[in-house]
């Protein structure tokens, strides 16, 4: 399944800000680590992590330091903030508060067609 | 797989690191990472059987068409950006030439102005005149600005995209109106003989209209923060060229003088009448130019003059906290003593916002930092001594314009500047980020403004033009 490229964007800082919650990590583990857990659905181009994780940094919700783990290379590596967790949570809600409203309103609609077959949602959803 | 095959990934990752790093948006530590990840991910191709030229072609498609990598980095770093902004269009519409040729004429316009009232045997004797001439010369300036393209300056730096900013119908409206209003205040008001507030107009007024160039700078947009750091930058390095060009002319005016003294006052009287006030009126456009065209020259020059001028000021506003909490204010002090602090606040404020605005986003506290944080205490601790003094007078001596309005200039620069130093406090135990420092100082700017603007509408009439 391809998922529209809006709704990548838009879900792309919980799902790293989730990632990191389990500890830190730098931007090659973290990528395998979305596609774990998205079984390859999400389309990430590995280069527009970097710039995200930037923001992230800029917003304060995340700190870096380089460092040389013995026997692997030199890599930055990223941990969420206590700021990092309090956005985190907040972009939760949202979330399910999304997730809530469209699960009300496609139950009220059984002449849509049925999950699965859904088409992509457009980019009404995107830019959050 | 032999040696050969490393030396070539390693031939080309060197080549595709030379590339990336060629974008002005992509830093050296940006490179440094990508290859890192790049490395990683050429092991792990590797490491599933793929050759070498392979893992890397397969590596590097991953991260991405190099053009939308940088694109999505600038989105992110637009502050690495504005350098090749203002040039980068230089390249290929010639438009800088086009631009230089509206400098000349708005600049020569705005010279030839000022001198309208004198040829028209209106001499210049009252603060509203004055007020006139600043209203003359800041309308060619708020033209200049207005009139730049989409992607000056101003425009385009701040989100990094270079989207279109032009002044529309209503944004010319807008900043046209505080010159209407300011030119009515001014002329239509019934100034009383010797008035004050006719003199606070004409300092407050300039504040005002300030603003509503900013307002063409930033092509009508105030909401966003960087918008608002654009004017702040413009402002200080307008400062810093009309400051430099203002010494060339001093250098100007003595040779001038010194050549034409054999041919009589008269002459040298007329020569200077021509040369002061159209020289002062034209550089005020050339300046705004400057600012524009010569982008690189100062953004490498603000560091170095704040470095140079914050750790001075700290020393000599420490050195006179400390003497006047040891000695007390002496009992004679002059009450115009507060306007002299409220500019020593100006002062301290500009340093701070001049700092602010050519600082990364994202710096670490350094040892600036501290000796910012010194100059912004004491000059409180100093203005909070002259404060507690004057509020005990009021009492007895009355309110005065003057007084009103250097109180009220006082209280908006005492919170700004109260606030700035707990945030820098706190920046420096590192519970803050730098950018709070800047968010809050473009937040608080429509306050400075805000003021300006009461104490040339409300004052007057408050007071009876008087």
């Amino acid at each position: 399944m391809h998922i529209d490229k809006e709704l990548v964007a838009a879900s792309a800082s919980p799902l790293v800000l989730t990632i990191l919650g389990e500890g830190e990590s730098y931007g090659y583990a973290l990528l395998r680590r979305v596609r774990e857990v998205s079984g390859g659905d999400m389309e990430w181009s590995d280069g527009m992590l970097y710039p995200l994780l930037h923001r992230l940094e800029r917003l304060g919700w995340v700190t870096t330091d380089w460092r040389t783990p013995p026997g692997e290379r030199r890599r930055k590596y990223y941990a969420i903030t206590d700021d990092g967790r309090a956005a985190l949570a907040e972009q939760r809600r949202q979330w399910g508060a999304v997730v809530r409203a469209l699960d009300g309103v496609w139950k009220q609609a059984p002449s849509l067609p049925a999950a699965g077959s859904l088409p992509p949602l457009g980019p009404a959803l995107g830019g959050a | 797989m032999g040696l050969p095959e490393v030396d070539s990934t390693e031939a080309r990752i060197a080549e595709w690191r030379a590339h990336v790093g060629r974008s002005p948006a992509v830093a050296t530590a940006d490179v440094e990472e990508l290859e890192a990840h790049l490395r990683d991910s050429v092991e792990d191709l590797r490491a599933v059987g793929l050759d070498a030229d392979e893992a890397f072609l397969v590596a590097v498609r991953r991260l991405g068409a190099l053009d939308g990598l940088s694109a999505e980095y600038a989105r992110e770093h637009s502050d690495r950006l504005w350098k090749q902004l203002v040039l980068a269009p230089a390249a290929d519409d010639g438009r800088p030439r086009g631009r230089l040729r509206q400098a000349v004429l708005l600049a020569v316009g705005a010279g030839a102005a000022v001198q309208v009232p004198r040829l028209l045997g209106a001499a210049p004797e009252r603060p509203a005149d004055l007020v006139v001439h600043v209203l003359l010369v800041l309308l060619f300036l708020l033209a200049f600005v207005g009139l730049r393209g989409g992607d000056g300056p101003g425009g385009g730096r701040g989100d990094g995209r270079g989207d279109g900013r032009r002044l529309g119908a209503r944004g010319w409206l807008a900043a046209a109106a505080p010159f209407a209003l300011g030119a009515a205040v001014a002329v239509a008001s019934p100034w009383a003989e010797g008035s004050s507030t006719e003199l606070l107009v004409a300092l407050h007024l300039p504040v005002v209209l300030w603003f509503a160039v900013g307002h063409a700078l930033v092509g009508g947009d105030w909401r966003s923060p960087s918008r608002r750091m654009d004017v702040v930058r413009f402002t200080g390095e307008w400062v810093v060229y009309y400051a430099l060009i203002a010494l060339g002319g001093v250098v100007l005016v003595g040779l001038t003088v010194l050549l034409l003294q054999p041919a009589g006052d008269q002459v040298v009287e007329q020569v200077l009448a021509w040369l002061v006030p159209s020289g002062a009126a034209g550089a005020v456009v050339v300046a705004a130019w400057l600012v524009e065209a010569k982008q690189s020259v100062v953004e490498n020059m603000a560091p170095v003059l704040t470095a140079v001028f914050t750790p001075l000021f700290a020393l000599v506003l420490t050195a006179s906290a400390v003497v006047y909490a040891l000695t007390g204010l002496a009992a004679g002090f002059d009450r115009d003593l507060l306007l002299g602090f409220d500019l020593l606040l100006v002062v301290v404020l500009g340093l701070v916002l001049y700092s602010l605005s050519a600082q990364e986003p994202s710096r670490r506290p350094g040892a600036l930092d501290w000796a910012q944080l010194a100059a912004v205490v004491s000059a409180l601790v100093l203005d909070a001594l002259v404060l507690v003094a004057l509020l005990g007078r009021v009492g007895d001596l009355g309110w005065t314009p003057n007084r009103v309005a250097a109180l009220g200039l006082n209280a908006v620069l005492l919170v700004d500047l109260v606030v700035a130093a707990v945030l820098a406090v706190r920046f420096l135990a590192g519970r803050t980020r730098a950018d709070r420092l800047a968010r809050w100082q473009t937040t608080y700017l429509p306050v400075l403004g805000g003021w300006a603007a009461v104490v040339v509408l409300a004052l007057p009439p408050l007071f009876g033009y008087r």
